[in-house]
């Protein structure tokens, strides 16, 4: 059984300004399709495979997507969609703000832009598939991300 | 005896993270309390840093869904400040802008509600026909969702020959889609069984609660600040202001699909009455004083705040945003409502956490 032929995803927004969040929605329905590749949006994350985080963290979302991140099942793979997540973007100055996604949780893939096109997105789901095989052949396992409370990454 | 039981901020029909806290009382609550924050990103602090031209692409990023709105209401204020005209042209691109962006917006909200209610074909009903608007919107601006149209002094892009063909041309088409959906959503058993009588606000608690848009005018007050703020394009172009009088869920989404007929108007009326010439003119020097600027988002009226000290940098930026002044008719609309009922209520306020917690 081939895992990579059936992902199921988990849309998780941290701090994001809805821009990638509509385009990732956008993915899903008639014009884009992402069920065609067997992709399915699960609202749990106990049964999902690849988690989709947009937007950049913040102190108070910090903790929800450790959580959720922990909950996923391994093998998994987590996909950064927009510059926010990857970076921070055009937020990462601000005060509430932590960064991009990979100072709280290791990331596996990115899909830059602003917002990013659901073609870019797509292709990232793609990418995300060969890493979630590779995993699953390897068993290599997501580490266990503890929850400290809002803290400050070191490099911060 | 209650139960406490935490809604969000993770929850498959929430885009966004928002926690409520539902007090539950045999099924029906009783008590909600909302918890904010996971989404603040402190903008109004980050313009600081930027100059006033600048701060027009962080003003975008309030919101994904209304960017186009909070850009054009950004570059107002802004002109507010300089006393500067802007050409005439310049002012109709925008109602353009405005107008798709309304469009695209209800009609995600259409698709998304639809999805909230378990009705999954007619979400993606919606979602195709939102992909035709997007389309103009990427003609026209060179982006789907994040437009930078607007800048301070005029718009940044015009619109040539084809593209007002094009334009006209997807409306056209457009029309007897959103009549599809309409029936369904107007119709349909198992829509009306839905969402008739549920979360009923009257018209007076509705005012009294300050509430914004579509929510505001689905309990039959006519408040729209296309019509009442000083932006006398809308005037000139004329439009009827969507009401209905249930002030239920049902009402105020047959106010969302009125208003897609109503923008798909303006659209054609601003494209008819389009004038030739400039489309900015040059803003020189720093701002000073302090200006208000009102406008009709999709979700309702969004009001910004500039004041300015002589510098390239705006002192002071404070936003008002729609789902701010929903948020608290929403605790009203709440008690009363079955846990099962719970989602769709919340839906439809459509509630933009990015933009009220920026």
């Amino acid at each position: 059984m081939s895992l990579a032929k059936s992902p199921w995803i988990i849309h998780v927004n941290v701090n994001s300004c809805n821009g990638c969040d509509i385009e990732v929605v956008a993915c899903l329905t008639p014009l884009y399709d992402a069920e065609r590749f067997g992709v399915l949006n699960i609202g749990t994350p106990k049964q999902a495979d690849i988690m989709v985080v947009t937007g950049s963290v913040n102190y108070k979302s910090v903790n929800v997507l450790k959580n959720i991140y922990n909950q996923i099942p391994d093998p998994k793979v987590v996909l950064a969609v927009g510059a926010c997540a990857s970076t921070g973007g055009i937020f990462h100055d601000c005060y509430n703000v932590i960064g991009g996604v990979d100072q709280v949780i290791p990331v596996d893939a990115y899909v830059p832009g602003c917002c990013p096109r659901p073609e870019a997105i797509l292709d990232g789901v793609v990418a995300a598939l060969s890493i979630l095989e590779e995993k699953k052949k390897g068993n290599i396992k997501g580490k266990e991300v503890k929850l400290k409370g809002n803290e400050v990454p070191s490099n911060a | 005896m209650t139960t406490v039981i935490p809604f969000g901020p993770q929850h498959p029909v929430l885009p966004e993270p928002v926690s409520l806290k539902l007090e539950i009382d045999n099924d029906v609550v009783v008590g909600v309390l909302p918890s904010l924050g996971y989404v603040h990103r402190g903008l109004e602090k980050f313009i600081d840093t930027k100059d006033y031209n600048q701060t027009m692409y962080i003003c975008e990023r309030i919101c994904g869904i209304c960017s186009g709105i909070h850009g054009i209401t950004y570059s107002r204020a802004v002109e507010k400040l300089f006393d500067v005209e802007i050409p005439e042209r310049a002012q109709y691109l925008r109602v353009i802008n405005s107008e798709l962006c309304r469009i695209h917006s209800h009609l995600l909200w259409l698709g998304l509600f639809a999805d909230g209610f378990g009705f999954e074909s007619l979400f993606y009903e919606c979602w195709k026909y939102r992909e035709d608007v997007l389309d103009l919107l990427e003609r026209f601006t060179g982006n789907r969702v994040i437009h930078s149209m607007s800048k301070v002094g005029g718009a940044s892009r015009d619109l040539t020959k084809e593209q007002i063909d094009q334009i006209l041309k997807t409306l056209d088409d457009l029309e007897p889609k959103v009549k599809n959906i309409e029936k369904v959503f107007v119709n349909n058993y198992t829509v009306k069984k839905r969402l008739v009588g549920l979360g009923v606000m009257s018209k007076q608690l509705a005012y009294e609660a300050g509430t914004a848009g579509p929510t505001l005018r689905g309990s039959g007050n006519a408040v729209d600040v296309r019509n009442t703020a000083d932006w006398d394009i809308y005037r000139d172009l004329g439009f009827k202001t969507a009401t209905e009088k249930e002030g239920d869920c049902y009402g105020r989404t047959k106010v969302r699909i009125d208003e897609i007929y109503e923008s798909i108007k303006l659209v054609r009326n601003a494209i008819s009455k389009l004038p030739d010439g400039e489309i900015a003119t040059r803003v020189k020097g720093f701002p000073t004083g302090e200006a208000i600027m009102r406008a009709e988002q999709p979700r309702g009226e969004v009001v910004y705040y500039v004041k300015g000290n002589g510098t390239k940098n705006l002192e002071r930026l404070k936003v008002r945003t729609p789902t701010f002044a929903n948020i608290p008719s929403l605790l009203l609309m709440l008690p009363g409502v079955k846990l099962a009922d719970v989602p769709i209520v919340v839906l439809t306020i459509d509630p933009c956490i990015s933009c009220t917690e920026r």
